[in-house]
């Protein structure tokens, strides 16, 4: 038999066993975070310097550098940024803004965009290979991996979009309208620019997905060896993400260390990117408190 | 030409009227066909996915596809059984599963219920710093991590195999089981607690006996949106698990994924036309029919969290 006091301090013991039990989880995650940023930066900084980003690629380890992959990955960024955005923002205005009452077309749109969040990578990738690498004819150009990857990252853009214009208040628009402006002009001059931090925010998201993201363009015929930096919209190819790929594939150690030093210049860029977009979000934050 | 000019003045005041007019219908059409773009896309996937994959199952029967258990694409004697693809996915995405949701929801109940709001605004960033570290650098870490690390303790181990993949994938979603639980946990109703609280339950209880089970439907949405994720990663498992298409459940075997097998044999040469290119979107097909499953009962489960507490 149990005394009421022992089955307290039992009852007590379990309550600190179970908080040390989650917070053993989050350190753990944490923890190897941290082993994988030390093991990017053991294996990686060696060969990593200013030589190696600007150096085109070579079949000698020791020679090889980044170059090409760079111009690839910034083209890439830029095209499907150029692409992605203003579609992007233009259907979350549609969604929030032009539509007064949420019809079941609009329902439907609405579900069918997070559908297209929860499809994987590749089969986008299938998708511009079967339309712009062989139906529009772009081949293995830079153009139908942007499409691709256009295509790929829309739905992020929308749904941030949406969350930005959903965060402006409604006496905006209805100060605007009152003062006799269209529903456009309201959009243009008052809640565009209200929501333009968020907007930015999650455009450089969806941007850094599009950077680290891989598979698509395998599939669209990103080349692997491309030695020189690539200048016109239907060149050959290659971005960061599949230098990586077929370093590491190498059977030669010093090829799976330069796959380490491009994976440091990688997160590097990821990490400048995503301080600069919490930077834009505190900013706005800041901003409306006051 | 004085009896002209209040005309052309009435007109010109109408005009400047009509011009935001025009514009406003222009951005409402524009706009619109840009929020269709996203239902052409669906389309476009389901059609490209059909389509191509059609020439394929009139060359192979489905029956010989989905039950066959050698896939040799490229070898005489060709063989399209796609079960080994499915098989190593499977393995992949269980392994991923029993990583990531142990990990994933016990992080989601410290930083929900135990953190101080310090703590959480240190630990959460971390966390999504995790999120955003790009898929093939996961791969990489699985063959120059994971798998030496495993080598000693399984001897057999192959340097490319489905244990290291199931690992690298499970770290690689276990951000997204914790922030989604983190959600669900976070919309049970304060409330309930309290009563839990006000009966002498300790925290503990309160959490694996109350909070929990309240939010239950959407932390299980949470676990089937990370598997789906898991089931459709492919650099990470291209990398870590290898491309060796075997039936096996052995995990320190390479295996290839239906992921796998798109990527490796895009990376070669599928022309157009051939039964090569029509084999991707077969298993292209495949893979989407089982990512679409899974996210119809993922979007089911969160309806169903939202009647309870909304």
């Amino acid at each position: 038999m149990m005394t009421a006091s022992s089955y307290t301090r039992k009852r007590r013991r379990k309550d600190g066993a179970f908080r040390a039990l989650c917070f053993t989880a989050v350190a753990f995650s944490v923890l190897l975070l941290f082993i994988f940023l030390i093991k990017i930066v053991h294996d990686g900084a060696p060969r990593f310097s200013l030589e190696f980003i600007g150096s085109p690629l070579s079949g000698r380890p020791a020679r090889t550098g980044i170059w090409p992959a760079v111009v690839g990955s910034l083209w890439i960024m830029a095209l499907t940024g150029a692409l992605s955005v203003p579609i992007g923002v233009a259907a979350a205005i549609y969604l929030e803004e032009f539509t007064l009452k949420k019809t079941a077309f609009i329902r439907f749109i609405q579900l069918n965009i997070s559908n297209l969040a929860g499809v994987p990578s590749i089969v986008y990738g299938l998708l511009g290979l079967a339309v712009f690498s062989r139906w529009f004819n772009l081949q293995q150009s830079i153009l139908a991996g942007a499409f691709t990857m256009s295509l790929l990252v829309l739905p992020m853009v929308i749904i941030v979009t949406q969350e930005a214009l959903r965060a402006v208040p409604q006496s905006y628009r209805d100060g605007s309208l009152a003062l006799g402006s269209t529903r456009w002009q309201a959009i243009r001059l008052q809640v565009l620019p209200a929501a333009m931090p968020g907007i930015l925010t999650g455009v450089i998201l969806a941007m850094s997905r599009a950077v680290g993201e891989t598979a698509p363009l395998i599939v669209v015929g990103a080349a692997s060896f491309v030695p020189g930096a690539p200048s016109k919209l239907n060149d050959l190819y290659t971005v960061l993400p599949i230098q990586i790929f077929d370093w590491s594939l190498e059977s030669r150690k010093g090829f799976n260390d330069a796959a380490a030093s491009a994976i440091l210049f990688l997160m590097l860029l990821l990490l400048s990117m995503n301080s600069l977009a919490i930077w834009l979000r505190a900013r706005s934050a800041s901003r409306s408190v006051r | 030409m004085m009896r002209n000019a209040p005309v052309q003045h009435v007109s010109g005041q109408k005009s400047a009227r009509s011009v935001p007019r025009a514009v406003e219908s222009l951005m409402r059409w524009l706009t619109f066909a840009s929020a269709l773009l996203s239902v052409v896309t669906t389309f476009g996937i389901i059609w490209v996915l059909l389509s191509q994959s059609i020439p394929f199952f009139r060359a192979v029967s489905p029956i010989d596809f989905f039950t066959g258990t050698e896939w040799r694409p490229t070898r005489e004697p060709v063989s399209y059984g796609v079960l080994p693809l499915i098989t190593g996915t499977l393995i992949i995405t269980v392994g991923a599963g029993i990583v990531a949701i142990p990990l994933g929801l016990l992080s989601a109940i410290f930083l929900s219920e135990y953190a101080s709001v310090r703590v959480r605004s240190i630990l959460k960033p971390l966390l999504e710093l995790l999120a955003g570290i790009p898929t093939v650098v996961y791969g990489y870490f699985g063959l120059f991590f994971v798998t030496p690390l495993l080598k000693p303790l399984l001897p057999g181990i192959q340097s490319s195999n489905a244990l290291a993949g199931a690992i690298v994938v499970g770290i690689m979603i276990l951000p997204l089981v914790s922030s989604l639980c983190e959600d669900a946990l976070a919309a049970v109703p304060r409330p309930l607690r309290d009563a839990a609280y006000a009966l002498g339950a300790t925290k503990a209880e309160v959490t694996t006996r109350t909070t929990v089970p309240a939010a239950l439907s959407g932390i299980m949405a949470a676990f089937i949106l990370a598997l789906s994720r898991a089931l459709g990663e492919t650099m990470a498992v291209a990398l870590a698990a290898g491309s060796t298409p075997q039936l096996t459940f052995n995990p320190t075997q390479s295996v290839q994924t239906m992921t796998a097998y798109i990527v490796s044999t895009s990376k070669g040469d599928a022309p157009a036309g051939t039964m090569k290119s029509y084999s991707l979107f077969a298993v292209g097909v495949t893979l989407f029919a089982f990512t679409l499953f899974l996210n119809v009962i993922a979007a089911r489960l969160v309806r169903k969290f939202r009647q309870v507490y909304a």
